[in-house]
């Protein structure tokens, strides 16, 4: 019932979800981390750019990022300087977009996890001869997994809805842009509605057996041997 | 061989300032009301607080001298909080393990065996920590803390979390860490009882700052000091079994300057205690009583006598080496022309074994 | 006259009006909540056509005292809300075969569907330089990325393909090609300078007046036919359609780049 095109695009989504996640998780912890544990007077301002996100329309994310990828743009300047050319139109672009997007659905978790982790185990962990580095990781991100758990899930499922930031930068090109909810709009668009549905049906299963599983998969092992 | 503090505390309006020589062994407690800068001061010794121009030396270790300061994971120390603090994600075996693996290399081994079975772990390796109790909770974060090989061990309020019902459960614990640890423990505490128990050395905190620093059995017997002047002020006696009077049920307990008999049948002999002798439980007379009931008499002398309120006096004994401390009536004391110098008889009511 | 879209307020030459387009279909409606005052005309037209609208509703009003909204979006869009019932008196198409659907379907008034304007291309690029009379720059290549209109689903992009292919470099460019949802955004495409080089519609590069183009000639795709439909019979309705026809509106719409059905 699905068109190997859309299948494609299935396709496509998910490993812009998975690489998107991944990146969120790598640049968001670290800011995250700072945001909890700052006690600087002005971290409300880096604190209001992360939401920022949220309430922004995504076509209007993704007008100011086409703009900012182009020659005259700041990351269009990069690039070109980097030897490269425009991200536009490109999956690393979509990722980019991805990660402005879903930025504060992944950093708000976690910072919340890492300030309820509390200062008193690191201070303990410290006093164990643990350094840093060892506290934050054998400490604070165990402590926290239930935030890097929702950051992932709604990091990831937020990117595989993604649309308005990627019509206004993907360009629609199979296999690199033409992400599963660009297809199923081309097909309502094109009044192919058996195949949006499909389509439709497909990315929805999929996202439900991962929430499922990653649910699933949170419920056990509480306790941690290190 | 000694721990040399010297700090200026600020917290807000709060200011101490201290200036401390205590030994490098043997347990030494901080002791005071709350809010007098205790649990700050400990704070700093384990740099978890960092004030600037601080000097912090432990037994030749130089941990904080002016720009120097180690953070606390560069230093070799055991630290137990007043809440028991373990570790949520990992069990009873996983916090004991998380020190052990971090372990000073040059810190003095404490057999981690010794330390479980001292403090009767054996049983709750494999537990959460939400499912045990505020006291054995409180045991594996000692347990845990001495598992790095610390060369000073520090103790804030160990007893303060638990319930005072359970707090007997782990003084002794406390006790026997005392008497088996070579290392040197810095302990916090407001419980005049605790102290009593544990303390070599004492560091008497107010609220303007250290009133006195010194041995446990001076400090507890100085009629200058706030100490004496509680309602249950006591002497602190070290004494060694010597032997027992099985027919009546009694041990015979030598120290300098006498001997105690106690009714305590099963102590072995040659080992060594420590004693709590109240003071109101100490009556005095000039000539030594005969066909009396009180078992206990020592021939003592004057030191000290000092006004308690208009009714009672404080005299303070000294028996040999051993100090003591008697509360007896203004009048009494008036009868019995009591100054220094002068040659009298103790008696002793009651003795508390301590441990 | 009043204008509301469906999309962000632009105020730059970019007409861009893509939306958000929900995936189930019965939900769509929520365009003109208020009921319809007595004499307003609501208009349902394609963006590509706005800033000849604009000044057709203008003229119109002046005429005719009817107050004309005019909702603009894509033509795919407009068509799937008509079907479900949304409240539009005329259907302004980029294409001829939605208007044909719906007079098939029953929907709308019959014998009014005609071409109000026929569209023409242009190739456009943000560098001034770029482009020149001819398109030469076409045969050589030198473009990174060329935006076009999704040709499945625009008639800008259909003729943009045709265009391509009747110059003989559709084989070349197809690699290189970026696709907008309608023509509109290929133009912000172009326009952002993340694709060198595209096809738009020819009004759009009439308005925005930089960088360099080359109008291309009809011969090179069908005709790009605009057609619309009278969808209520309200009076108001019924005027305005008359009006698209007259002299005056054919010469307004003639001066915004498009041609008029008689025109050849």
């Amino acid at each position: 019932m699905i068109a190997e095109a859309d299948l494609l695009a299935l396709v496509l989504t998910l490993k812009l979800a998975l690489v998107s996640t991944i990146v969120l998780l790598m640049l968001g912890t670290p800011l995250a981390w700072w945001l909890a544990r700052t006690r600087w007077r002005y971290k409300f301002i880096p604190e209001a750019l992360v939401a920022l996100p949220l309430v922004l329309p995504p076509t209007v994310l993704g007008f100011y990022l086409l703009l900012a990828l182009g020659p005259d743009g700041p990351i269009g300047r990069l690039s070109q300087a980097l030897g490269g050319h425009s991200l536009a139109f490109t999956f690393t672009g979509l990722v980019i977009g991805s990660v402005v997007y879903s930025l504060p659905f992944v950093v708000q978790p976690l910072q919340d996890a890492f300030a309820s982790v509390g200062r008193r185990p690191l201070e303990v962990a410290a006093t164990l001869r643990a350094s840093p580095w060892d506290r934050f990781f054998t400490i604070a991100v165990p402590l926290a997994r239930p935030g890097f758990l929702t950051a992932t899930v709604l990091g990831f499922a937020h990117t595989l809805g993604e649309f308005g930031v990627v019509l206004m930068i993907g360009g629609n090109i199979p296999g690199q842009t033409r992400v599963a909810s660009i297809a199923i709009y081309d097909r309502v668009e094109g009044l192919q509605y058996a195949q949006a549905h499909g389509l439709a049906a497909a990315l929805l299963s999929i996202s439900f057996v991962l929430l499922v599983s990653v649910y699933a998969l949170n419920r056990q092992h509480r306790i941690v041997r290190l | 061989m000694s721990i040399r503090v010297r700090f200026q505390i600020e917290r807000g309006t709060f200011r101490l300032g201290v200036d401390l020589d205590l030994p490098g062994s043997g347990m030494s407690s901080i002791f005071g009301p709350s809010g007098c800068g205790k649990t700050s001061l400990l704070r700093a010794v384990a740099g978890l607080d960092r004030y600037a121009d601080g000097q912090c030396v432990v037994n030749g270790l130089c941990w904080q001298d002016g720009d120097l300061f180690l953070p606390p994971h560069r230093r070799s120390l055991g630290y137990v909080f007043q809440e028991p603090s373990l570790f949520e994600h990992l069990d009873v075996r996983g916090n004991i393990h998380y020190g052990q693996k971090r372990a000073d290399p040059e810190g003095r081994r404490i057999a981690l065996d010794d330390a479980v079975d001292l403090l009767e772990l054996g049983g709750l390796m494999e537990r959460s920590p939400s499912t045990l109790s505020g006291g054995e909770r409180q045991r594996v974060a000692i347990a845990r803390a001495l598992a790095v090989n610390p060369r000073l061990l520090l103790m804030d309020e160990p007893l303060s979390a638990v319930d005072v019902s359970r707090r007997q459960e782990i003084l002794p614990y406390i006790e026997s860490l005392h008497r088996e640890l070579v290392i040197p423990v810095i302990h916090v505490s407001h419980l005049p009882g605790e102290v009593a128990q544990v303390a070599d050395h004492v560091v008497l905190l107010g609220q303007d700052g250290v009133e006195a620093s010194g041995d446990v059995h001076d400090l507890f017997t100085r009629l200058d000091l706030s100490l004496a002047h509680e309602s249950r002020a006591s002497s602190l006696v070290e004494a060694r079994v010597a032997g027992t009077e099985a027919e009546f049920g009694l041990a015979r307990l030598e120290f300098e300057g006498g001997q105690f008999l106690v009714t305590q049948g099963g102590l072995r002999p040659g080992r060594r205690v420590r004693l709590r002798v109240l003071a109101r439980d100490v009556s005095l007379t000039l000539e030594r009583q005969a066909d009396t009931s009180i078992l206990n008499i020592i021939e003592t002398t004057v030191q000290e006598l000092q006004g308690e309120d208009e009714a009672r006096v404080l005299v303070r004994l000294l028996a040999g080496g051993t100090l003591l401390l008697a509360s007896i009536t203004r009048k009494s004391a008036h009868d019995l022309a009591l100054e220094p110098g002068q040659r009298v008889f103790a008696q002793v009511k009651s003795v508390a074994l301590l441990a | 006259m009043r204008m509301s879209e469906t999309g962000p307020k632009e105020d730059c030459h970019c007409a861009m009006n893509s939306r958000v387009i929900p995936l189930l279909l019965s939900g769509l409606l929520s365009l003109l909540s208020a009921p319809a005052c007595a004499d307003e005309l609501r208009v349902a037209a394609a963006s590509n056509f706005r800033a000849a609208a604009d000044e057709l509703a203008k003229r119109f009003e002046v005429l005719g005292g009817h107050d004309v909204v005019l909702v603009f979006g894509s033509t795919g869009k407009h068509f799937a809300q008509i079907v479900n019932g949304a409240p539009y008196d005329v259907f302004l198409a980029a294409d001829s075969e939605r208007p044909r659907r719906l007079e098939e379907a029953g929907v709308g008034i019959p014998g009014t569907r005609f071409t109000y304007a026929t569209g023409r291309l242009a190739l456009w690029s943000i560098d001034p330089e770029l482009v020149e009379a001819g398109g030469e720059v076409l045969q050589t290549g030198r473009f990174r990325h060329f935006a076009i209109a999704n040709p499945a689903l625009a008639p800008y992009g259909r003729a943009a393909k045709q265009t391509l292919q009747t110059l003989g470099v559709w084989q070349a460019i197809e690699p290189k090609l970026v696709m907008g949802e309608n023509v509109a955004q290929a133009f912000q495409f172009v326009g952002s300078g993340n694709a060198q080089l595209g096809l738009v519609a020819w009004p759009q590069v009439l308005q925005f007046e930089r960088g360099s183009w080359w109008r291309i000639p009809a011969s090179a795709h069908e005709p790009i036919e605009q057609q619309a439909l009278q969808l209520t019979d309200a009076s108001a309705a019924t005027a305005f359609i008359d009006f698209l026809q007259s002299e005056l509106a054919m010469d307004v719409i003639r001066s915004h780049g498009y041609g008029v059905a008689d025109d050849r």
